[in-house]
């Protein structure tokens, strides 16, 4: 690699980093064929992490930096004035194939600014993903970032090669967009992500190949004033509404030649962790969105505990679950207790009555767990979960995860 | 020692080696599973308890990966569901235990606790799914931490890599690499064993040696560049870093040499953003680009075309686009359902058979073909191959609305005052609903700027049996006349 290149390869992969998903997950398991390079595992590896603690699965980078969009919270806005290059779809293909081929990479994450216009930026998203399919009988991860404000039918080509299309909401509210980033429109890109979840559905049905891995979202925290739950609410949304495999709560980063209408300080990234508790209770837990409302304290999350701790210490009358006994919805709802460790247990205890012992080893959280439930040989007693030092018991030391 | 099972005898009828003495079995290095499979069928055929078993690991070499049938004679063993994989994992593990827990795990599963696997809290079923889990880990982290150098100047290109797991996995780790990089040639090398790849076969060798691999790769720089450039001091978090790539694994992996130092100026490097007063942007007054962006839209029926020919078909295979043919402008515009076999071929609207026939058609009813715009919902011939023929598929509701885009601006810069929609396809693109042809026929409101009319589409009339064609066709000619006649006095 000559140093141009190497470069240019800095300031695109420092431009892409600040988009939170890096997933490689949830493409149909495939494999190479003759001549081919390059499988999908289904679950997706992350083949390093970074001192940030998060993974490297795809090479995540911008095509460009230029970008003729304003939106205040992005590092690659154009008043910004950050260092600027541009790699050609080539140069692309290149870095990919040849990361892929030393098992440094699951695929590509492929971004971009706006540059001429948003359908030209999208025909050279989509040149890049064809030509590893193409020409290079590429069989990887490809999750390729939509342009929201181009042509249907371009964001429609680019399933045919893509696993995964995301659009970023970027910003929960309509007003914060208008404030943050005026040249962007909500209901442009509400569409676009209607749009592309229709197509998904429709080529499932139709055994079609359109973006077989579904297609995801990123809203940034912390860059206006939004609370918790309205954030649950808008993921339940995208999650029942608009069919979205993932949506990434990105903690609001300082980024370097900040603007001046943002925030100073970045919350907590403490915010950012109980944000995802919130959505798997969602996802997994069987949770609604007005559950995870209730684990709020004026539409926050406790930093100190998590939302399912928060919600069963509001809920002491449903306590203690009878681990022998309870149904699986009852079980999902005991703090410490995991969707797994439910499985276990609802499976041991066809064949054994569960002691606490038992217990303590199909789960790791069992301190959490035990105020909540009942086994052969326990009984919390004398009302543990009536106890009022029992939050202050089970929270986390202060300050954990916090910078570092 | 513990006491055998009531009800059953310690041993086998007459296995007098068995009574109160230790049954000693060696097997060899690594991941004996051929070994233990042969063993355990010994043992639990003559009914020998764990407790009177002693296993050791012997010096022979094991076998990488490559079971071999095993020339005991012992009968299989029917396992409960579960438990049979359960051992082939396990014996990967490097618990010289692993055995001895894995015969317990037959012997009970086979007597009384058929189910015993199910049972998670059962200590030794703890302990084994602990080390499965253990081995998965470790498979995982071959593969997602093993990184290969190309060897200089060699074609097809070569790849080598060094890697030390944890366990006996290099046999269960390979299908992957296989599966991944079945183009290319390569070879993982291990303190136990090596696994070569040469584009065909996969094979086992001896151990090798970190200086066996190429020293250096041509990309790794830049891979460090990218893993430096990816990283964001503002969330320095290193315990979250150790717990997913623990420290051991550093030493093979050429990004991990820029750790320290990330670290060490990540406190400055954030502080520094945050201090840094925002400046005013120093150039790039954007406003016409801006302007420009929003102006995307193609502008003419040839820009739009242009970006048609372009595209990719939704279903793989048709040779080229089908463009529209016709005057812009033309009082009336037929629309089809896709191209066959000759349009495919010739790129042409309306030149196969079916085509040919509606030009004979149209020009009964006093249509000339040239004055009107002819063109198809779907652009791209979509078929299934029959030998040496392409047999016509019908495009899907997905499809249809996937080229609806295009057919609405198409006719905005044709603006026809009437369409015709020939066949149910054609009436799906234009109202985006399903309406039976035989209900709908004749003229039609599509909510569109254009009058409509609905006919079938002559392909139909091909496909009818000889004695129905005639009148089929006296019908289609007489809806054209009214399409003609409609045209007119639109136009006039």
């Amino acid at each position: 690699m000559d140093e141009m290149f190497a470069k240019k390869l800095r300031i695109l992969a420092d431009a892409a980093k600040y988009d939170a998903s890096c997933s490689s997950s949830g493409a149909p398991k495939r494999t190479a064929g003759k001549g081919e390079l390059g499988s999908t595992t289904g679950a997706g590896i992350c083949h390093a992490y970074t001192p940030d603690g998060r993974c490297i699965s795809l090479l995540k980078i911008l095509l460009t930096n230029y970008c003729l969009f304003d939106c205040a919270y992005c590092v690659n806005r154009r008043s910004s004035n950050v260092q600027r290059a541009k790699f050609s779809v080539e140069e692309v293909v290149t870095l990919t194939v040849e990361f892929y081929k030393r098992n440094y990479i699951e695929g590509l994450f492929l971004s971009s600014g706006i540059i001429k216009s948003p359908d030209h930026t999208m025909e050279l998203l989509t040149r890049v993903a064809k030509s590893l399919r193409r020409d290079h009988g590429f069989r990887g991860y490809i999750h390729l970032k939509s342009i929201p404000e181009a042509s249907p039918w371009l964001i429609e080509e680019a399933g045919l090669y893509a696993d995964r299309l995301s659009i970023n909401v970027e910003l929960p509210t309509e007003a914060s967009l208008e404030r943050l980033a005026p040249e962007k429109d909500g209901a442009v890109i509400q569409h676009a992500i209607a749009q592309i979840g229709e197509r998904i559905v429709e080529a499932k049905a139709e055994k079609r190949r359109f973006s077989p891995a579904g297609q995801s979202t990123q809203v940034i925290v912390g860059a206006d004033a939004t609370t918790d739950e309205a954030l649950i609410r808008k993921s339940a949304l995208l999650y029942g509404s608009y069919n979205l495999k993932r949506v990434y709560y990105s903690a609001f980063s300082p980024i370097p030649d900040g603007s001046t209408i943002l925030p100073l300080t970045s919350p907590p990234l403490q915010r950012e962790h109980r944000l995802y508790q919130g959505d798997w209770l969602l996802r997994y837990y069987a949770f609604t969105p007005d559950d995870v409302a209730d684990a709020t304290e004026d539409g926050m999350l406790s930093l100190d505990i998590d939302p399912k701790l928060a919600w069963a210490l509001k809920h002491r009358h449903r306590f203690p679950v009878d681990v022998n006994a309870a149904d699986r919805e009852a079980l999902l709802r005991v703090p410490g207790l995991g969707a797994r460790a439910v499985d276990k247990i609802i499976r041991a205890r066809r064949h054994t009555r569960l002691r606490l012992d038992d217990v303590a080893r199909l789960t790791s959280a069992l301190k959490r767990a035990r105020p909540f439930l009942i086994a052969a040989d326990y009984h919390p007693a004398g009302g543990l979960t009536d106890r009022l030092d029992l939050r202050a018991r089970l929270a986390d030391p202060p300050q954990q995860l916090s910078l570092f | 020692m513990g006491v055998p099972p009531p009800g059953l005898p310690p041993c086998a009828e007459g296995a007098g080696s068995c009574s109160g003495t230790l049954e000693a079995v060696d097997l060899s290095l690594g991941a004996d599973l051929d070994g233990f499979r042969a063993a355990a069928r010994r043992l639990a055929g003559r009914r020998v308890p764990p407790e009177r078993v002693l296993w050791s690991i012997g010096e022979a070499p094991g076998l990488f990966g490559t079971p071999t049938p095993s020339p005991d004679d012992e009968a299989p063993l029917s396992l409960p569901r579960g438990v049979g994989a359960m051992v082939a994992r396990v014996v990967l593990h490097r618990d010289p235990e692993r055995y001895a827990l894995l015969y317990e795990l037959i012997w009970r599963s086979l007597h009384g606790e058929r189910r015993l696997l199910e049972v998670s809290s059962d200590p030794l079923v703890h302990r084994l799914e602990r080390m499965a889990k253990a081995i998965a880990r470790d498979l995982h982290k071959m593969h997602a931490f093993l990184r290969f150098r190309r060897v200089e100047a060699r074609e097809p290109e070569r790849f080598v890599a060094w890697f030390e797991p944890d366990h006996h996995i290099l046999g269960a780790a390979a299908p992957f690499f296989v599966e991944r990089f079945r183009s290319l040639h390569w070879t993982i090398l291990t303190p136990e064993a090596s696994a070569r790849w040469d584009g065909t076969r996969l094979t086992y060798g001896p151990p090798g040696r970190r200086e066996d691999a190429p020293a250096q790769d041509g990309f790794e720089a830049g891979w460090r560049d990218y893993y430096e450039s990816t990283f964001n001091p503002a969330r320095t978090n290193l315990s979250a870093m150790r717990a997913e790539m623990p420290k051991k694994y550093w030493r093979n992996m050429p990004e991990t040499a820029a750790i320290p130092g990330l670290v060490r100026q990540a406190a400055a490097r954030t502080g520094a953003m945050i201090e840094r007063e925002p400046q005013m942007p120093v150039k790039r007054n954007p406003a016409r680009a801006v302007a420009a962006m929003a102006d995307q839209a193609p502008d003419s029926l040839e820009a739009l075309n242009a970006i048609i020919r372009r595209s990719e078909p939704l279903v793989p295979g048709a040779t080229q686009a089908v463009l529209g043919e016709g005057p812009v402008g033309a009082t009336i515009a037929f629309v089809g359902e896709q191209p066959g076999d000759q349009e495919d071929r010739q790129g042409r609207p309306f030149v196969g058979p079916a085509g040919q026939l509606l030009s004979r058609a149209l020009e009964e009813a006093g249509i000339a073909r040239g004055e009107a715009y002819l063109t198809n919902a779907v652009k791209h011939f979509k078929f299934e191959e029959r030998g040496k023929r392409r047999i016509h598929q019908k495009p899907t509701a997905g499809e249809v609305s996937h080229y609806r885009w295009w057919l609405d601006r198409e006719l905005d810069f044709v603006a026809p005052r009437l369409v015709v929609a020939l066949g149910a396809t054609a009436v799906l693109a234009l109202t985006g609903k399903q309406i039976p042809i035989t209900r709908a026929r004749g003229p039609a409101q599509f909510e569109k700027p254009y009058a409509g009319f609905i006919t079938v589409h002559p392909s139909y009339l091909l496909r009818l049996p000889d004695e129905a064609k005639a009148e089929a066709y006296a019908a289609f000619v007489a809806d054209l006349r009214r399409v003609h006649d409609l045209g007119r006095s639109l136009a006039a």
